[in-house]
């Protein structure tokens, strides 16, 4: 299990984003989270793999354990060997090196089985064996994301975090994704997706958390979230026939508390 | 012919020379994205190891010069780590600056041991301060000038290998492109740049024996010879290694011809040029070519998004 307990994140000193967030990643299943832009999503990914040094950020509170074991500000590297890999949000590929150049580095911890995960890999994308020579910024947006998602896979981590791995791309590739995603699952990997398309994520993860302004403002299993009115109406654009669209400031669950002026 | 032919081989041997430094820079600036003006210093502080080796320890020459080589890697380790490691996230000029910082301390400690007189860096052969040469058909080749282009060509050629094929090659080149996502998949950045640090002090202080080899010596004033592998670099394009080669190429054949045809030259354009003028002709050529390409011939355009 991945757990994050009471997590505080500020950057450069000053600007605080996540303000006490716990939540956690039952082993096995596909958790998603969701939010809109700026609530401080890719800043919890950030911090479970120790890429906020690199951003100026600091945990200033709480802690990140994966299966019991305390994981807060270690190395990006010595989180990798613990079994956690993520895909980057964009994709973030080397798009100068080459597709299996690409993959290989995925494997730079464990560079001993990186023969034998290069095929697993390619196995479950076959689209990349055919380009497998090629430069990887010439692949299609999809196969750049498959290539993100293998590349995460060559450590053979036990949790995958992706970060909007449906950004960019056509409807179909989407549902592409998320197949692969429940395929990945199927094969013993904890997935969290980070994800603002929630229609997707919400269909394939068994829980969902929803962030605002770095809170989790809501937690609840996938098929009540999609049910649950306010999100229907503000991450799937579904409002219940006859209503007037509410607006997002009378339904949002954090409300700033106002120290000053009033 | 013979005069063509002994210019060429002449700039050649430069280009190698020039070649050694040039990557190093190269190196420095994919990872860092800094132009580390301490690199000429490098290359000097390496002849010095040679020498001091060499000749005032005593030690025999073969296993001085590979020992010194080795030593002026890890001096440029040490300095990665002292200097330049705290200033991970800083601005980059900040960080230009501080080369520049370094670049004075190394050649003060430096000239401050060479004193006034050059210092010999010792040689392998029985006769002292030649390294020999040989003739070839006319053409005059020292022994230094062929192993400075042999060692260029195998160095470059191992260096071009590893990049491709090892581990930490291909992790230093997916560092230099994207450092987050390199820290993303494990790859520890901070050995990456220790590792380029080593390697690049390795090909300065090969370049800074064949610069100060034999009769050259190792002067307070060598370090201006490393200098011009910078108008290299720019013309190849700060971010490229063939462009480092292709730029060491232009400004030792540049260098070699004018030397011997600058008489020539006088007499088609009608103005004496003066004496040395080969050391000033490649950063003439520079500034043309940085007129026409101004990232250099290899160089990543710059595009700024508004």
């Amino acid at each position: 299990m991945l757990s994050v307990q009471n997590l505080e994140v500020v950057y450069q000193d000053v600007i605080l984003v996540l303000r006490g967030v716990s939540f956690e990643i039952p082993k096995g299943k596909i958790v998603s989270l969701l939010g809109s832009n700026g609530s401080g999503k890719t800043t919890v990914i950030r911090s479970i793999t120790g890429l906020l040094d690199i951003q100026n950020g600091d945990i200033t509170k709480g802690s990140i354990t994966v299966d019991g074991e305390d994981i807060t500000n270690l190395n990006p590297s010595k989180i990798v060997e613990k079994g956690i890999a993520q895909v980057l949000e964009g994709r973030r590929i080397f798009s100068e090196l080459t597709v299996i150049e690409n993959l290989r580095l995925g494997g730079h911890t464990n560079s001993k089985d990186v023969p034998k995960n290069i095929d697993r890999v390619l196995d479950l994308f076959p689209i990349l064996k055919e380009r497998s020579k090629g430069e990887a910024g010439y692949l299609s947006g999809g196969e750049q994301q498959m290539l993100a998602i293998g590349r995460a896979l060559m450590s053979e981590p036990n949790y995958l975090l992706l970060d909007e791995p449906s950004l960019g791309l056509a409807p179909k590739l989407v549902d592409q994704i998320a197949e692969l995603i429940t395929e990945i699952n199927s094969q013993g990997v904890t997935v969290l997706l980070v994800e603002q398309n929630a229609n997707m994520a919400l269909n394939v993860s068994s829980h969902g958390y929803i962030m605002e302004t770095g809170n989790i403002v809501m937690d609840n299993p996938s098929d009540v979230l999609l049910k649950d009115e306010d999100v229907r109406e503000f991450y799937l654009g579904l409002n219940p026939e006859g209503t007037k669209r509410k607006s997002f400031k009378d339904v949002k669950h954090y409300k700033r508390k106002k120290r000053w002026l009033s | 012919m013979t005069i063509f032919l002994q210019a060429t081989v002449e700039g050649l041997s430069l280009a190698a020379i020039y070649s050694l430094v040039a990557i190093g820079f190269v190196l420095i600036y994919k990872s860092m994205d800094v132009l580390s003006f301490a690199q000429p210093a490098l290359a000097v502080v390496g002849a010095g190891i040679i020498s001091s080796l060499a000749v005032d320890r005593g030690l025999p020459f073969i296993p001085a010069l590979l020992l010194a080589i080795i030593l002026t890697g890890v001096l440029s380790l040490i300095i990665e780590r002292t200097f330049l490691r705290p200033m991970v996230g800083e601005p980059v000029f900040s960080v230009a600056v501080l080369t520049i910082g370094i670049d004075i301390l190394l050649r003060t400690f430096l000239d401050s041991w060479i004193g006034i007189n050059p210092r010999y860096l010792g040689d392998p052969f029985p006769t002292y301060g030649t390294l020999g040469s040989v003739n070839v058909g006319g053409i005059n080749l020292k022994y230094l000038e062929i192993a400075a282009l042999v060692t260029a060509i195998v160095l470059i050629t191992i260096l071009s290998i590893f990049f491709k094929r090892s581990k930490y090659g291909v992790a230093m080149r997916a560092t230099s492109f994207d450092q987050e996502a390199a820290l993303a998949q494990g790859i520890n950045v901070g050995r990456i740049f220790g590792l380029v640090w080593f390697i690049a002090g390795i090909l300065a202080a090969f370049s800074g024996f064949f610069m100060t080899g034999g009769f050259n010596t190792l002067s307070q004033f060598s370090f201006v010879k490393a200098l011009r592998a910078l108008p290299a670099v720019v013309i190849g394009g700060l971010d490229s290694i063939p462009g480092a080669v292709v730029g060491s190429i232009i400004i030792g054949l540049t260098q070699g011809y004018v030397a011997y045809y600058q008489f020539q030259l006088e007499g088609i354009v009608g103005i004496s040029l003066g004496n040395g003028f080969s050391l000033l002709a490649p950063y003439l050529i520079m500034f043309v070519i940085l007129i026409f390409k101004p990232d250099g011939l290899f160089g990543t355009e710059e595009v700024e998004r508004v």
